[in-house]
């Protein structure tokens, strides 16, 4: 079947030459190097117990029969274009005409708010905790990030650390840090302040590194990502050090005769989440159909002609930059109130990459793509640890989401639900009339 | 001509629009401008043109503030009450004063639509800000009222009105261009600077250049100030004529005197010099007019290798 199964040297070589040929060989190979990686490990024992343990095993048949899924995929995919555009007319189409009467989507919009309010009550206490740690904190993370990176294409790498700073905010407020506030606050009345460091320390940030275009940005981004828990765990008169904070109160409202106090359960966090999130909604899409986003749009495709056409380029940036640091600092307080409990450990690089990948997957410049997004990636591997399809081992979460992001972007390059400007952007990159040409046109003119 | 008695022009005109006065302008050991003295009077259709590399890029760069020279001044509306210096303002800033421009090869934004290209610069004049558009404040919904009336306006006027809602880069060259002056005029400019705005266009694209380029005069009365290589577009529409050769102004004058010239023509066609090189075929006819200059043939239009993406 595979080429290197053939006896013949000369007949060998010929099937090397066949594309689908080389593509089974290929994903066969793959499938089988993923069982291996996703398998038990071996010991000074038996060393290859890791190897036989994978490859013995009926597991490894998934991971053929996906490998060659893959290659059934890839090969029939020209055949079935026709299949498939029409497919995707009918999931994604259809629902945006739909969508198009004013009327239609208030009553679409009305179902899913209900529905959000009404499912979590449902749910175990297990799962109401998944909702709120990992999928609603994620999901307003995601939005805010898709400000930075979706709508004025700015690529943060070190998103967390508004994150961290809006954190430690409500940690200092509330005083649990060693240093201490001129007041106590509550929390809750810690979130204006928390939310206003983030922002400033965007601004900040921003002002000086704004300037640098593309990778400069990614990796000055990334430093600062870095510096920010460096920090945390080193500055321990400050903050603590490496052993965290502990005993940040959680939300409480006093306010005359009404009074509510957020406890350890996580239903009324979500329901705060649930409020913030819709806030967000309804700002960042009136903000993308305005004028400020449409300037964003403007230094996102071509900088030089936005600066050209009066656009202070330098002051759009670092309002999305600071939009998108205090979305993540307000996610900072609520982790941080509701855990009571922080560690400069929670506030690693790969935390900013994964809420990236989040807002890849959903669709960079999509609210509802880099909500649904993050809703869905932070969702399945929680599912998934309580039913464990396929020997799913958490640990190999990257793993799959890696290739997960790789097998999108052949296929849905936009993410999953593509905003317009975006996907009207990828087509001309592959047409070869994107941004990249326009800014590097061969013998094209100075700006 | 002697820059002293360009400044003298400068003080005698009356009415100038900008003032270039003595500008030189380097890129390490390249001197891309030297020297560059130029006026333009209110509603005068100035054109710059030059060889290959001869700095007129350059040029527009320094009057939009994306190029600092090292040495002179640009001054907008010198006869003003308050004249502005252009010299180290910043791009938008410069674009704010009432200077807009084209480039060489079109920048749209290639994902907008055209009413969206065109609105983004209709808009740079706005106030809105972010809070205000969150909440959609009457301002906010005022100016976007403001300003979809006058980017329909100038898509009528560029005759794009057919085409609002198609995705820039799906349009025809032609059309691009257009485009592309309308979000120029969008940001209501006094001075609009083209940047060879019919370069590689046909004849019908070029006639329609033309007339809408003498409209943007007429109709709007704004000054235009063109680099334009298609000496048949230059000697229809331009009122004087600034020749560039190396970064130097070697004649100024009408569309006629130019043509006469002696250095332009050399510049153009070069000599038989010293070392005997030929110059270039069809140089026979000595009409700036008549072969088409060797650059436009030439896809690059570029200045300089130093001056490529900053």
């Amino acid at each position: 079947m595979s080429a290197g199964l053939q006896p013949h040297a000369g007949s060998a070589a010929r099937l090397w030459r066949n594309t689908d040929a080389r593509r089974l060989f290929g994903c066969v190979v793959g499938a089988l190097v993923v069982a291996v990686i996703t398998g038990p490990s071996g010991s000074a024992s038996s060393p290859t117990s890791g190897v036989t343990g994978s490859l013995f095993r009926p597991r490894v048949l998934v991971f053929v029969a996906l490998g060659l899924a893959l290659w059934a995929v890839m090969t029939f995919r020209r055949r079935f274009g026709e299949v498939i555009r029409r497919t995707n007319d009918r999931v994604v189409t259809a629902p945006r005409q739909l969508l198009a009467n004013r009327w239609n989507r208030y009553v679409v919009y009305l179902a899913v708010f209900a529905f959000a309010i009404w499912y979590p009550t449902i749910l175990s206490g297990y799962w109401q905790e998944v909702l709120v740690d990992q999928v609603g904190v994620f999901v307003l993370l995601a939005l805010g990030l898709n400000v930075v990176v979706g709508y004025a294409g700015l690529l943060d790498l070190g998103y967390i650390a508004f994150y961290a700073i809006g954190a430690y905010s409500a940690a200092y407020w509330t005083g649990a840090l060693p240093i201490h506030p001129p007041m106590h606050l509550n929390p809750f009345w810690a979130i204006p302040f928390a939310v206003l460091a983030a922002m400033l320390a965007g601004v900040v940030l921003g002002a000086p590194t704004l300037r640098l275009r593309g990778d400069y940005l990614a990796i000055v981004t990334l430093g600062f990502g870095e510096i920010i828990q460096i920090v945390a765990t080193n500055l321990t008169g400050v903050t603590g050090g490496s052993q965290g904070v502990i005993g940040i109160p959680h939300f409480s409202f006093h306010a005359g005769a009404l009074k509510y106090v957020w406890h350890v359960k996580a239903l009324p966090y979500y329901y705060l989440l649930l409020v913030f999130v819709v806030i967000a909604l309804a700002a960042f899409r009136s903000l993308e159909r305005s004028r400020i986003g449409r300037c964003w749009a403007a230094i996102r495709e071509d900088e030089v002609a936005a600066e050209a056409s009066g656009i202070n380029v330098l002051k759009y940036k670092v309002m999305a930059f600071s939009i998108g640091a205090s979305t993540s600092g307000f996610a900072g307080i609520l982790t941080a109130s509701k855990i009571g409990f922080i560690e400069p450990g929670d506030f690693t690089v790969q935390l900013s990459i994964l809420i990236l990948v989040l807002v890849v997957f959903g669709g960079m410049g999509s609210l509802l793509g880099a909500a649904m997004g993050a809703a869905v990636l932070q969702w399945l591997p929680q599912f998934l640890r309580v039913h464990p399809l396929f020997g799913f081992q958490p640990q190999d979460l990257f793993i799959y989401l890696g290739a997960l992001l790789v097998v999108m972007m052949i296929f849905r390059p936009a993410g999953i639900v593509p905003s317009r400007r975006r996907r009207s952007e990828i087509g001309l990159a592959e047409h070869g009339v994107g941004t990249a040409d326009a800014m590097s046109a061969a013998g094209g003119p100075v700006a | 001509m002697s820059a002293t008695a360009l400044s003298a022009t400068a003080t005698a005109q009356a009415d100038a629009i900008i003032v270039v006065d003595h500008v030189t302008l380097r890129f390490g050991g390249v001197t891309s401008l030297l020297d560059v003295s130029l006026v333009q009077g209110r509603h005068e259709i100035l054109s710059v043109i030059g060889p290959n590399g001869a700095g007129k890029t350059s040029l527009f760069n320094c009057v939009t503030g994306v190029y600092v020279p090292q040495v002179g001044s640009i001054t907008f509306r010198p006869e003003n009450a308050h004249p502005v210096a252009v010299v180290g303002r910043k791009p938008h800033r410069v674009n704010r004063l009432g200077i807009a421009r084209t480039f060489q090869s079109s920048r749209l934004f290639n994902a907008l639509t055209a009413f969206e290209n065109v609105k983004v610069g209709v808009e740079s004049r706005f106030h809105t800000g972010p809070l205000g558009a969150m909440l959609h404040v009457p301002r906010a919904r005022h100016e976007e009222r403001r300003g979809n009336d006058r980017t329909r306006e100038l898509l009528e006027f560029v005759g794009l009105r057919d085409r609002a809602d198609e995705v820039a880069s799906g349009l025809p060259y032609g059309d691009r261009r257009r485009l592309e002056i309308a979000r120029a005029l969008g940001t209501s400019p006094e001075l609009l600077l083209l940047d060879e705005p019919a370069a590689g266009a046909n004849p019908a694209e070029k006639a329609e250049l033309s007339s809408l380029i003498e409209r943007v005069r007429s109709e709007i009365g704004i000054t235009v100030l063109l680099i334009e290589h298609d000496m048949g577009v230059v000697m229809s529409l331009a009122d004087r004529i600034v020749v560039l050769n190396f970064g130097e102004v070697i004649a100024e004058g009408t569309p006629s005197q130019v043509q006469r010239d002696p250095a332009v023509v050399e510049a153009y066609l070069g000599t038989v010099d010293e070392n005997g090189h030929e110059p270039p075929a069809g140089g026979s006819d000595h009409r700036v007019v008549a072969p088409t200059p060797p650059e436009a043939s030439a896809q690059s239009g570029d200045d300089r290798p130093s001056s490529e993406e900053r």
